[in-house]
């Protein structure tokens, strides 16, 4: 028993001396004092020195996309360091192209501020705020797929465009030991600001899709924050639509047809869905009714795993069969996809062969 | 045991009892960081400076803290929490006033805690009962006997770029092999002298 007590004691003690000689040294070595830091040539800060670039923007209430929470792993965190962030590190440099390189864009969570600082950020980031919205649907859309109602607090909005995204943060659960940031596409109506709707699909082991299928409930609180992505619907071009998705992919082109609904945007539109079977499916009675509401919208869903058992007469095969049946010309036309990597890469060449030009073609891609 | 110079230690452990060919520890340092020569050769010079200083500190708590109180079987985990302490420590100095060194060892130097010849170089020296001097020996022969195997592997991992390998052996799978017979040719010096 006093063998127990004595291998205790020792053992905090030596380690309370080293945690002790670590705090003293990051109070004296580590501590960079006050550091000014300059954003787009235009914004002043004073900041304490020694975080991270990441932690330092965050801590200013500046939002910067970080799927990873600033590990270095996920390579989000870009923005431009025009000076004062030191040399790149080895661990930036699997995430940057040569161009990036030229450009000074680095990681935020891998450059550290220690001295006067000067960094430009994209403008719309300063839009980007937290918010701890209340949980206000969940349900299950498929076996795999959850939609995900959120109420963001009495008196806060968003504000944000058809197609952009926003983090959702997993926290720390049974099984789960870090705080993780996922991105999600938003599904709801831009105009509808009290609110956001996402569609999470459940991946096995995934730290925070887990935590939405298996640890959430409704009135439950969840962090946010956001908007972020390039990728928005235009609303002033007037070419002819044609959106593209699968899975959850789903969820930025609702929000696009909804908005074109909420403004009355009177632009022909084509919506090809693509799954495997007629379960992966889902609001289909909804796009059905769409297609009443909208202007001139078709809903395309395209089954590639259909047998004689679905008794499924609408389009088979991959989704780009049906681009070929349905796309007769290019002319005035944009697109707009949502899927994975191997999806979206199928679906730009597709299109590109059917003469669409490719910066015409936006796409969110997700893994 | 006789009485070994610490002299005769520090060559043995550069050559007859190399950290890397006779014992294997550190493997996965050197096998993951030796694909360029200045890159390797900046880890060893990492670890031989945090294999030394370590030593002297594991030294002195082993001698004077643990082994006075009867502690001596907790000597596995107050090296560990010593040199992980010690390579925070050592980070935090190299960022603040050495930055150039920083940006050159920075990526390494987290990667030196969990490198298992610096605890392997600590836990010999208390097993084979080695006094100051002969652990400062062991110490600073190890370090360099492991740069120079890891710099070494480096210099034939970048003549192996041109050569032509099968393919499920391109990558660690080679790396090991080239390892294999570079501790085959290593035991040639065995002969000379030995520490254990």
């Amino acid at each position: 028993m006093n063998e127990i007590i004595i291998t205790t004691i020792s053992i905090t003690g030596i380690s309370a001396i080293f945690a002790f000689l670590l705090t003293l040294a990051d109070r004296t070595i580590g501590n960079y004092g006050e550091i000014e830091l300059n954003i787009n040539d235009d914004k002043d800060y004073t900041v304490q020195g020694g975080s991270s670039l990441l932690s330092t923007l965050i801590d200013e209430k500046i939002f910067i996309p970080s799927a990873c929470g600033g590990k270095g792993t996920c390579g989000y965190c870009k923005v431009k360091v025009l000076e004062g962030g030191g040399p790149v590190l080895p661990t930036e440099i699997p995430f940057l192209t040569q161009e990036e390189l030229d450009d000074h864009v680095r990681l935020s969570c891998q450059c550290k501020v220690k001295e006067k600082i000067k960094i430009q950020i994209p403008e719309e980031l300063f839009n980007v705020k937290e918010y701890f919205a209340t949980v206000e649907v969940l349900e299950d859309m498929t076996s795999v797929i959850k939609r995900l109602r959120l109420k963001l607090p009495e008196g806060e909005e968003i504000k944000f465009k058809p197609g952009q995204f926003i983090q959702l943060k997993a926290p720390l659960y049974e099984g789960n030991d870090e705080e993780v940031y996922r991105a999600y596409s938003i599904a709801s109506a831009a105009e509808d600001k009290n609110h956001i709707e996402l569609f999470i699909g459940y991946v096995p082991g995934g730290k925070c899709t887990t935590y939405v299928h298996k640890h959430l409930k409704v009135g439950d609180t969840v962090q946010i924050n956001g908007p972020y992505g390039d990728f928005y619907f235009d609303d002033e071009s007037g070419r002819e639509v044609i959106l593209v998705a699968a899975g959850t992919g789903i969820a930025p082109i609702l929000s696009i047809l909804k908005h074109m609904r909420e403004k009355k945007i009177n632009r022909k539109a084509r919506f090809y869905f693509g799954a495997k079977t007629p379960e992966d499916l889902f609001l289909v009675e909804y796009f059905k009714e769409l297609e009443n509401e909208l202007y001139d919208f078709k809903f395309i869903p395209t089954l590639s795993r259909v047998t004689e058992e679905h008794n499924w007469t609408g389009e088979t095969g991959r989704v780009n069969n049906a681009i070929d049946k349905y796309l007769t010309d290019s002319e005035n036309k944009e697109s707009y996809l949502c899927g994975n990597e191997k999806m979206i890469a199928t679906m730009v060449e597709a299109l590109m062969e059917k003469g669409i030009p490719e910066e015409l073609i936006y796409f969110d891609k997700f893994d | 045991m006789i009485e070994l110079n610490p002299f005769i230690i520090f060559f043995a452990a550069i050559f007859t009892n190399n950290m890397i060919f006779s014992n294997f520890l550190g493997m996965c340092s050197y096998i993951a960081v030796s694909r360029e020569i200045p890159t390797s050769l900046g880890l060893g010079q990492a670890v031989t400076f945090v294999l030394t200083c370590t030593t002297i500190i594991n030294y002195l708590i082993y001698h004077y803290a643990l082994l006075p109180l009867g502690l001596d079987y907790l000597r596995f985990i107050v090296f560990i929490i010593s040199i992980a302490a010690f390579v925070q420590l050592l980070e935090m100095f190299v960022e603040r006033y050495l930055p150039n060194l920083y940006y050159a060892l920075g990526i390494f130097l987290p990667l030196i805690t969990v490198n298992c010849a610096i605890l392997g170089v600590s836990l010999f020296m208390i097993i084979r009962n080695y006094n100051f001097l002969q652990s400062i020996g062991f110490s600073i022969g190890s370090g360099i006997g492991w740069t120079l195997a890891i710099v070494a592997l480096a210099g034939i991992r970048q003549k192996l770029k041109k050569a032509s390998i099968p393919k499920g052996l391109e990558g660690p799978g080679i790396t090991l092999i080239i390892t294999g017979l570079m501790a085959l040719a290593f035991i040639g010096f065995s002969g000379i002298v030995q520490i254990q």
